[in-house]
């Protein structure tokens, strides 16, 4: 794969695994629409700006509503304005292709560059959602009946769909994808994405934080574990508050930051308070390897 | 090339089809594997496997393929249920180590398996059973210099390595699992309406052309009715003692059940082990809280899906006799199963979920009610895919 213009290798705001990387090179290469999914937090959506960015292309975002209909990304045809403007006769109705206006999808095909194109979220449509969509990601071309006219890409786009799998996706469309599930980071890959955000940190504010976060990660029976924007927001948090490192571990200030449940919120200031079993690994950890 | 290796991914039960097949077969002609096993693990996995529920899956048959690496696979899932619940890691000092210096692979091996004979349940710290933060040789985030790890955390780099850690094992959906997943495959219990009940309010573009041209091409715009789910369902939950053990993970039925906001109506009922002539409204399972079972199958339709959650276990009697009730103070003149039976007609979609595992129902105390009652309701363990099971059970007439 090397030696292509198009290769994907993180950007500077935004650390990709060397899976992730591969995953993304692979779907470009074979032209197919790449899956991602992952825990919430693990930034799915901020992949795509990344991937644009990296490859120096234009991004275009479909958001995806439990409305959206498949044949709104590829074009909308106006009637009620069509039949209004026909009203007064004030305007040309006659030439139905001023009422056509493409959606995502057409302005991806009808662009002069190859663009990156996100639907994000695609488990918000109706069941049959993914399904509407197989001829135009397989064939890159749809038919405008009212007009007779057939939009064809002229560059094949990068699709990115992004799925919290809230629903199920149809097999048939899944056989046309590359997937890629985000895993959680680990430490070395957290601390790193912690810094990108936060690039004048204090290095033992980041130590402190980090063995306090995964120590709660590693609590069992936690409804909802944080995840990794819930980390940089309690980041930021601790930094706002002027928090020193020292208090983090003992007092795990702002702690509604990192946990959202009240069951979960208790269960750690329970671990917190009985000592007994030990806090931190603070020997052979998975802390020490950055 | 590795045609095999599709059938074993198929064999684990990992659904590729040959489209996806030749996908991959493409990209390894473009030598995007890079030629090394770790590349070709990725690349294959993200054009092959469509869902983290099948990545476990997929590591097996990867192991299996590329190494030969055997995992009797009942065991070891039981033996990481001991492991969950872990303690931290221990630290060691040199001097302890020195006891730990004289091993053998063979005879660990060997205490391995006769430990796994052994050992009944979890254990955690200590020295000799299988858990972790000990000192035994057996578990993990223990001590032994010469430790069989079995799940936890490792460095490993090498592909049939990670493939062999089972990293995605969580994501089985035949595990017991959260709230949200319930939620998820409760989704597909759904059942649109007819257009003729609701408020019109969908643009219905037909009607408006024609009426717009009867009016001489004065616009006018007609509404119909949009289509809404119109699934009623109610569940009816065991609140016995011998569901203490489960109570968390029906819980999370519970839950989502709750959360899903797209039934039309959902209804709560509880009753101790069995159903005799009374049915009650709230878990505590007391006289006073109850309503007659005629009156209940009267004011709920045999439209309703009928979700019964319970272990189904209990002593015979309880279900075969008159007069067998759990509760001294309380006396039925018929006997439960043939209320059961009752019910089970009324409703024309029911299941019962259980929460103790299909796998032991032919083994546990109470197999002699089970399998009475799998006779009367199809029965689904309560996991995930039990679940989904059930759903479809339910979106189709018994």
């Amino acid at each position: 794969m090397q030696g292509r213009n198009a290769f994907f290798c993180g950007t500077e705001d935004y650390i990709a695994s060397e899976e992730l990387q591969n995953s993304i090179n692979v779907a470009v290469a074979l032209g197919r629409p790449l899956l991602i999914k992952g825990e919430p937090g693990t930034g799915k959506t901020m992949l795509a700006r990344s991937i644009a960015d990296g490859l120096e292309k234009e991004l275009l975002i479909w958001n995806i509503k439990s409305t959206t209909k498949a044949k709104d990304g590829l074009y909308i045809y106006d009637t009620v304005q069509r039949l209004y403007d026909s009203q007064f006769g004030d305007h040309d109705v006659s030439d139905i292709s001023h009422y056509i206006k493409m959606g995502k999808f057409g302005d991806a095909f009808l662009s002069e560059k190859q663009v990156v194109l996100l639907i994000d979220e695609i488990d918000k449509a109706d069941i049959e959602f993914p399904n509407d969509l197989l001829w135009e990601l397989d064939i890159m071309t749809f038919d405008i009946p009212e007009t007779g006219e057939t939009v064809r890409a002229k560059h094949r786009p990068i699709v990115i769909i992004t799925s919290n799998a809230e629903k199920e996706l149809p097999d048939a469309f899944l056989r046309r994808c590359i997937f890629h599930y985000i895993a959680f980071p680990d430490a070395a890959m957290m601390a790193r994405i912690v810094r990108v955000h936060h690039p004048d940190l204090q290095q033992k504010l980041l130590e402190e934080a980090m063995a306090a976060f995964y120590w709660i990660r590693s609590i069992g029976g936690l409804q909802k574990k944080p995840s990794t924007s819930e980390l940089l927001d309690w980041v930021q948090a601790l930094v706002v508050g002027g928090i020193s490192p020292e208090k983090i571990a003992k007092e795990l200030p702002f702690l509604g930051v990192l946990i959202k449940k009240d069951q979960d919120f208790n269960a750690v200031l329970q671990r917190l308070q009985h000592p007994e079993t030990p806090k931190r690994s603070s020997g052979p950890g998975i802390l020490r390897n950055w | 090339m590795f045609i095999n290796f599709f059938y074993l991914l198929k064999a684990h039960g990992v659904p590729v089809s040959i489209t996806e097949w030749m996908m991959l077969m493409d990209a390894l002609g473009r030598g995007m594997a890079l030629s090394s096993l770790s590349a070709f693990y990725h690349l294959a996995r993200a054009v092959l496997v469509k869902s983290e529920t099948f990545y476990d899956r997929y590591d097996l048959a990867f192991a299996g393929y590329f190494k030969g690496v055997e995992t009797p696979l009942e065991l070891t899932e039981k033996v990481l249920q001991w492991l969950e619940k872990a303690l931290p890691p221990r630290l060691i000092s040199l001097a302890e180590r020195k006891q730990f210096e004289n091993w053998d692979l063979e005879e660990l091996k060997r205490q391995l398996e006769e430990r796994l004979r052994e050992q009944q349940g979890e254990h955690h710290g200590g020295g000799k059973w299988i858990g972790t933060g000990g000192t035994a040789p057996f578990g993990h985030s223990g001590y032994h210099p010469a430790g069989v790890r079995i799940g936890g955390e490792s460095v490993n780099k090498s592909a049939v390595k990670v493939a062999a850690e089972r990293n995605f094992r969580t994501f089985r959906t035949d595990e017991t699992i959260g709230v949200r997943q319930f939620e998820l495959a409760l989704r597909r219990l759904r059942q649109l309406s007819s257009k003729v009940e609701g408020p019109k309010e969908e643009l219905d573009l037909d009607e408006t052309i024609q009426e717009t041209a009867d009016k001489g091409g004065l616009l006018h715009l007609a509404w119909e009715r949009s289509r809404k789910n119109t699934v009623k369902v109610v569940l009816i939950m065991d609140s016995g003692g011998s569901m203490v053990p489960h109570m968390r993970i029906c819980s999370r039925l519970f839950t989502a059940l709750h959360r899903s906001s797209h039934f039309k109506d959902l209804r709560f009922f509880y009753f101790h082990n069995c159903i005799y002539q009374h049915i009650y409204l709230n878990s505590a399972c007391r006289i006073d809280s109850a309503l007659r079972t005629e009156d209940f199958l009267r004011t709920l339709g045999p439209d309703y899906k009928a979700i019964f959650l319970g272990d189904a276990s209990m002593a015979p009697s309880e279900l075969i006799m008159p007069g067998g009730s759990i509760d001294w103070y309380y006396n039925n003149d018929e006997p439960g199963i043939t209320w059961l039976r009752r019910i089970a007609s009324h409703f024309s979609h029911a299941v019962w979920l259980n929460p103790i595992p299909a796998a032991y129902w032919d083994r546990t105390e109470g197999t002699y009610t089970i399998n009475m009652i799998r006779e009367v309701f199809p029965m689904f363990e309560l996991t995930v895919e039990g679940l989904e099971k059930a759903v479809k059970k339910l979106q189709v007439r018994k």
